[in-house]
């Protein structure tokens, strides 16, 4: 039996019935068109589906659609702002932190959440809090470099506000 | 991966979770971290999905009659984070921290790791190690069952089909306790390829816990023996670890076979050891 749910994804309320083992990754996807969420592995092991779920970052394609009802939702569209880069979308583009880019969406959102907790981390907090995410072509150097350089910018940005 | 066709009902007190219970075919879901990829995979096919993700009262963290008592539904992150534990149960904090990724740890729960009891989870050996009781509740009432109890093969527990865990009680350590949790971690999934849990007690009582290692996560009599009330020195510590994983049926897999796994079951337990001296 479907089930409705009402989630807010990027700031806009979406209402729609759902079949319980709709996976929240494939209603991003399939339903709301949002395909920056990549399904990589789809074991939760390498962090491409990463989310964030009222906050906190969340790999969607171990979470039902139903779970998420109620919730607020950030996926990578919804980082951007009147189209000025997030500071850290900004640093993966400046450091070449990317190359394929499959990785990106979910690095990126893995890497909001920690600066939100953290926004001085040091190299090693940022290879610690991005173990949930794998790179296949970088090396993780560049990806980095990245995180740091939007820890700085960041910096800069509550400085000048 | 998709799962197959389920029902869902949404639950908000823990007797309702029971009552939707009285199903066999119905499967409890908290975090989902465990249940999901099962489910995915069709290793699991329930006919109906009971979600207690919207039982507040299940993700207390509090101190109560000498006890610490961490809600089932408390997140593997809820405990990480959490001032209690890093102040009276540091090796949890420690442990927390190596359980699978941030994004993991957000959303997965004590109490569905414990129930779902994968031979390589984190939180048995440390709730084994802990003299853990797990409260659990069903149609006929509470009880609660001794950690040392709770684990009986593989992906199998003491849990009846009619009862929820709704916490796991730890004794709170005396002063001088010192616990830790040494892990060698799968690099991509993060579950233990071993892991070892000590907790040495300031008289000298030493338990110790492995995960990964067997088809459940188990305490090793054998090596506390050696080293109960003992001091840790080189000589006790070479008979702990001759004692260890006697009569152990250990687990060989395409990630590390039988004399490896035995092997560093036996490194980390060393690590573990000197870590607590």
């Amino acid at each position: 039996m479907n089930t409705r749910i009402q989630v807010t994804v990027n700031g806009v309320q979406y209402s729609h019935m759902v079949e319980p083992r709709l996976l929240l990754v494939h209603y991003l996807r399939d339903v709301l068109r949002l395909t920056g969420t990549h399904v990589g592995c789809d074991t939760s092991s390498c962090g491409a589906c990463t989310i964030h779920v009222n906050g906190k970052a969340t790999k969607c394609c171990t979470m039902l659609a139903v779970q998420a009802n109620g919730c607020q939702i950030t996926t990578i569209e919804g980082l951007s702002h009147n189209g000025d880069l997030h500071p850290l979308q900004e640093g993966f583009k400046e450091c070449h932190g990317l190359q394929c880019g499959f990785c990106t969406p979910g690095m990126i959102m893995t890497a909001a959440d920690l600066l939100q907790h953290n926004p001085q981390p040091t190299e090693n907090d940022i290879r610690h809090a991005l173990e949930g995410n794998f790179c296949r072509c970088t090396g993780y150097h560049n990806i980095v470099k990245s995180v740091l350089y939007a820890a700085e910018k960041l910096k800069e940005h509550a400085v000048v506000h | 991966m998709i799962p197959a066709t389920f029902e869902y009902e949404k639950v908000t007190t823990v007797d309702e979770a029971i009552a939707a219970l009285s199903n066999d075919d119905t499967k409890i879901l908290a975090g989902g971290h465990s249940l999901i990829p099962a489910l995915k995979l069709r290793l699991s096919r329930p006919g109906k999905l009971v979600d207690i993700g919207g039982i507040t009262a299940l993700k207390d963290i509090k101190e109560e009659d000498g006890e610490i008592v961490i809600g089932a539904a408390a997140t593997h992150a809820d405990i990480m984070y959490h001032n209690l534990i890093r102040t009276h149960l540091p090796f949890f904090t420690e442990g927390a921290s190596t359980i699978g990724d941030i994004q993991v740890r957000n959303y997965g729960t004590i109490g569905g790791s414990i129930a779902h009891a994968d031979p390589s989870a984190d939180w048995p050996a440390l709730i084994l190690a802990a003299d853990a009781t797990i409260e659990v509740q069903g149609s006929s009432g509470r009880r609660g069952i001794k950690a040392t109890e709770f684990f009986t093969g593989l992906f199998s527990t003491a849990l009846q089909p009619n009862e929820i865990i709704t916490a796991v009680r730890i004794p709170l350590p005396a002063d001088g306790t010192k616990g830790t949790y040494q892990k060698f971690a799968q690099p991509a999934s993060r579950y233990a390829l071993v892991g070892c849990a000590v907790v040495r007690f300031a008289d000298g009582k030493t338990n110790i816990a492995f995960t990964g290692v067997g088809e459940n996560a188990f305490r090793d009599t054998g090596a506390e023996q050696a080293l109960s009330g003992k001091p840790i020195n080189d000589e006790n510590l070479t008979a702990a670890l001759d004692a260890a994983l006697q009569n152990v049926d250990v687990l060989g897999d395409h990630y590390a076979s039988v004399p490896y796994r035995r092997h560093l079951a036996k490194v980390f337990l060393r690590k573990a050891l000197l870590e607590v001296k």
